[in-house]
């Protein structure tokens, strides 16, 4: 699968109470939510957000609580994809299974200019391309036991492939 | 000890980090917040029974006894997924408590079990020797259907505490330290063993916020392995046979980190991260509008004997609002029968039923704008307990105790 869009940049240790915070938590609804996308640490952020659009972070993100709210928001904002250097554990395990594409990639992009630079991302090489200027960068594969879920469309999709060879 | 665990678990001779394995797990848990999204995820398996309805486990702790019409719609989800389902473990106001202090009391919780739970801090249970670990709603809809999960088998650090522990110094003082020295992600994705002379002598109570905490530096899980200690506190709570697994003497581990603890002073964790951890001496003075004494961190019988102690015959200063929060209906009948209850209500503290209510900025205490908390909760991120411009500081029930009487953050050795 290939995407690309228009990139935002967040630093180290982007918290899930910042993504989300927990006085959002009443709802499920991925739009609801995503109005209130990373409302503490830049209010701004889900009037500037659209469909399409990369989030660029540092390492740890998505440390804190287990809320799969968080993804939840990020992929209700229509964000197509997530890269940082790394991410925290219980937030890449929820992305993989709601099926919210993320990369983990160590070169530097935090000189990226927010909104206005593009990215071009294939996920199955882990390979991006610098839209403007064709630079590419290269992020870590996925192992292919989370390919396969990822393949399947998500968790619930493979836990049913598994319900099902068990009839 | 985690690789024995997860590798008898799988069905295999072995099991070495970075291996990928399916484990059936002991027990899958959900709450207010995070069980409403899985049952979501899991009605779409059309399935007409869950895996196991003993091995489920639903507490409605978060934002209840409900505080809006919202919440309110997701405890009913609850109910009622627990009464069409048959979950046996289900835990109405009333009965229920905070999750992580309320399964070890009520001996869900065995050594050598595999439990995960849609709560950042599931890691908890690894105080008894369990491997324990939060997960998202889709993988608690996950195991409710089939009753198994995938995780990758992580590296292990392995921390020991040397020397003796100083007086005011407790469980939650070591655990905040080791998260100002290792960062916020210093144990990201690994297992957190925890170890020395210190620990043998460390309270259950203690042990459980440590592991409680080992989120907080990223841990996968946290654990303690099985003592005298540990089989004291299983007995009368635990009827079933248990196997205890311990670490092998020639265990590996990926990095051991060694601290000598005979003189730190109490520890507290500044906003905007846990990893920001000073001594008391250097927050002396910060003023307080809240304190709140409690959460699955330090909201345990333990943590309500020694605040009381610190406040017995004193006030909370006219400036601060103290919020008292005895983690389980049972922690709370204990604290009423010691008398701890009368002290904090002559204190002028508010003394509340159960809920993680403003340890999350949830409700029953969120700040306002500008305002600054001591809490002995187990997060300080920017707007986690109400205003994104109010700000929360992190200390152990001792320091929370003598900073609300003084009105400014304090070593208890000033206030007694």
């Amino acid at each position: 699968m290939i995407l690309e869009g228009k990139i935002w940049v967040f630093g180290d240790n982007i918290d899930t109470d910042a993504i989300i915070a927990a006085r959002y938590l009443s709802t499920v609804d991925p739009q609801e939510l995503a109005g209130h996308l990373m409302e503490d640490i830049r209010p701004e952020f889900p009037q500037l957000v659209g469909p399409g659009d990369i989030l660029v972070a540092g390492s740890n993100f998505g440390c804190g609580s287990s809320r799969e709210h968080a993804p939840l928001a990020i992929k209700g904002a229509g964000i197509s994809c997530v890269i940082a250097r790394s991410f925290a554990r219980i937030f890449y395990r929820n992305s993989i299974n709601i099926g919210l594409p993320i990369l983990e990639c160590s070169d530097d992009l935090s000189g990226l200019r927010p909104g206005e630079d593009k990215l071009q991302v294939n996920l199955e090489q882990g390979l991006i391309i610098h839209v403007q200027s064709g630079r590419e960068y290269h992020a870590a594969p996925f192992p292919p036991f989370m390919q396969e879920i990822i393949g399947l469309g998500g968790l619930v999709e493979y836990v049913k492939a598994r319900l099902d060879s068990r009839d | 000890m985690v690789e024995k665990i997860l590798a008898s678990r799988a069905g295999n001779e072995k099991a070495s980090p970075g291996n990928l394995v399916n484990v059936p797990v002991d027990l899958a848990l959900g709450n207010d917040i995070t069980a409403p999204v899985a049952i979501k995820e899991f009605k779409r398996f059309g399935l007409a029974r869950v895996f196991d309805p003993e091995k489920i486990v639903l507490v409605p702790d978060h934002f209840t006894p409900n505080k809006d019409i919202a919440a309110a719609e997701q405890a009913l989800v609850l109910r009622r997924f627990a009464a069409q389902y048959g979950i046996k473990h289900y835990y109405e106001v009333g009965r229920m408590g905070i999750e992580h202090a309320l399964l070890p009391e009520q001996g869900l919780i065995r050594p050598g079990m595999v439990i995960i739970g849609a709560d950042s801090h599931t890691c908890t249970y690894g105080a008894l020797g369990a491997f324990a670990t939060g997960v998202g709603s889709t993988d608690l809809a996950a195991a409710m259907a089939i009753g198994e999960a995938w995780f990758k088998v992580p590296f292990t650090l392995r921390f020991e505490y040397n020397g003796s522990l100083p007086e005011w110094v407790s469980g939650k003082d070591l655990i905040l330290y080791t998260i100002g020295r290792i960062g916020v992600d210093g144990a990201r994705y690994r297992a957190m063993e925890f170890a020395g002379p210190v620990i043998e002598q460390l309270s259950m109570d203690g042990r459980l916020t440590m592991a409680n905490m080992a989120i907080e530096a990223g841990g996968k899980c946290g654990y303690v392995q099985p003592d005298n200690i540990t089989f004291e506190y299983l007995k009368g709570r635990v009827a079933e046979p248990y196997t205890a697994v311990y670490s092998d003497p020639d265990a590996s581990y990926e990095q051991i980190f060694s601290f000598d603890i005979s003189s730190i002073e109490p520890q507290i964790a500044f906003p905007p991260s846990p990893d920001n951890v000073h001594p008391v001496s250097r927050a002396a003075g910060i003023k307080l509008d809240q304190v709140v004494i409690g959460s699955c961190t330090n909201g345990r019988i333990e943590d309500l004997r020694i605040a009381a102690s610190v406040m017995k015959g004193k006030k909370v200063n006219p400036g601060v609002r103290l919020l008292v929060i005895p983690a389980t209906q049972e922690i709370y009948r204990q604290a009423l029968q010691e008398g701890l209850l009368t002290t904090f209500i002559d204190a002028e503290a508010a003394v509340s039923t159960p809920t993680c209510g403003p340890c999350l900025g949830g409700h029953m205490g969120i700040l306002a704008k500008g305002e600054k908390a001591l809490a002995t909760t187990n997060r300080n991120f920017i707007g986690r307990m109400g205003h994104p411009e109010s700000e929360v500081y992190l200390s152990n029930p001792a320091v929370a105790a003598a900073s609300a009487i003084a009105g400014a953050i304090v070593h208890p050795e000033e206030v007694i």
